[in-house]
């Protein structure tokens, strides 16, 4: 199991800024190890976003991606007590989900 | 009482072959349903940006300064690059985030619907001092772009 992720939320006349940080090693599929054979690639590739349970935003992302990624965007129209969401999955099929409440 | 017995045999392997062939075409129907939201994985495999849109099935990305980037000017580690786009467009669908001389150009899709600000931002892996480029498309299908150098003085993809 991956350690969950960190979740901020900034909220500013309904509109609610989520900060995410996630943990995993992104390896790009691009580096050679010391027997300069060709490390294989291991990233998050699926994202989904859900506010209320509602799916809000989705993304794919490839090795490009930094190690422990981090990731910004903002819902429209929350209030306090809603509920946001967020997944991940790799190509290793591992996968996390951590939620936050809007204050 | 033997007959009776063959036809009745008969009768369920017939049952049975016409079950595992209706399976089988549920489970061809569904692979492809599935197919349609899988991860893009040609896309992330296209070596050049001009392999990519095609890869993508995306219409001539035309340049529009209502794009914004927030991109650093020099970046002393290209391993972890934050880079931000924020637009003035209407209905962005979706943001396409590359590194044009990336290995691998494509980092990222987001895929917005109408509950979230058109402003995305993430870190990138930058292999060498590259143009950081935004595609925005549209509802419409329309794809917008711009674009930002980013100096890297130490790679990022230990290339």
């Amino acid at each position: 199991m991956s350690d969950p992720m960190r979740i901020r939320l900034q909220s500013v006349a309904g509109v609610t800024t989520v900060k995410v940080l996630m943990s995993h090693e992104m390896e790009s599929g691009q580096r050679r190890g010391e027997d300069g054979r060709i490390i294989p690639i291991w990233n998050i590739q699926d994202v989904s976003a859900s506010w209320n349970g509602k799916v809000v935003m989705t993304a794919e992302w490839g090795g490009g991606i930094s190690k422990n990624p981090f990731m910004q965007f903002a819902v429209k129209g929350t209030k306090p007590g809603d509920k946001i969401s967020i997944t991940w999955k790799d190509n290793r099929g591992d996968s996390r989900t951590d939620e936050v409440l809007v204050t | 009482m033997q007959l009776r017995f063959e036809e009745m045999m008969n009768t369920r392997r017939n049952a049975l072959i016409k079950g595992t062939a209706l399976s089988a075409l549920l489970l061809e129907s569904l692979m492809r349903a599935e197919d349609s939201f899988a991860y893009q994985q040609s896309a992330f495999d296209a070596k050049t940006v001009a392999e990519l849109n095609k890869s993508l099935g995306l219409s001539v990305p035309l340049e529009s300064s209502q794009i914004s980037l927030l991109t650093p000017e020099i970046a002393e580690n290209g391993a972890v690059v934050q880079v931000a786009a924020t637009t003035t467009l209407a209905n962005v669908r979706r943001w396409i985030f590359l590194v044009e001389k990336n290995p691998i150009p494509l980092v990222a899709i987001f895929n917005l619907t109408e509950d979230v600000l058109p402003s995305i931002t993430a870190r990138c892996k930058f292999a060498q001092t590259s143009d950081f480029i935004a595609y925005a498309q549209l509802a419409d299908g329309r794809v917008y772009y711009n674009k930002k150098e980013v100096k890297v003085t130490l790679g990022g993809c230990g290339g």
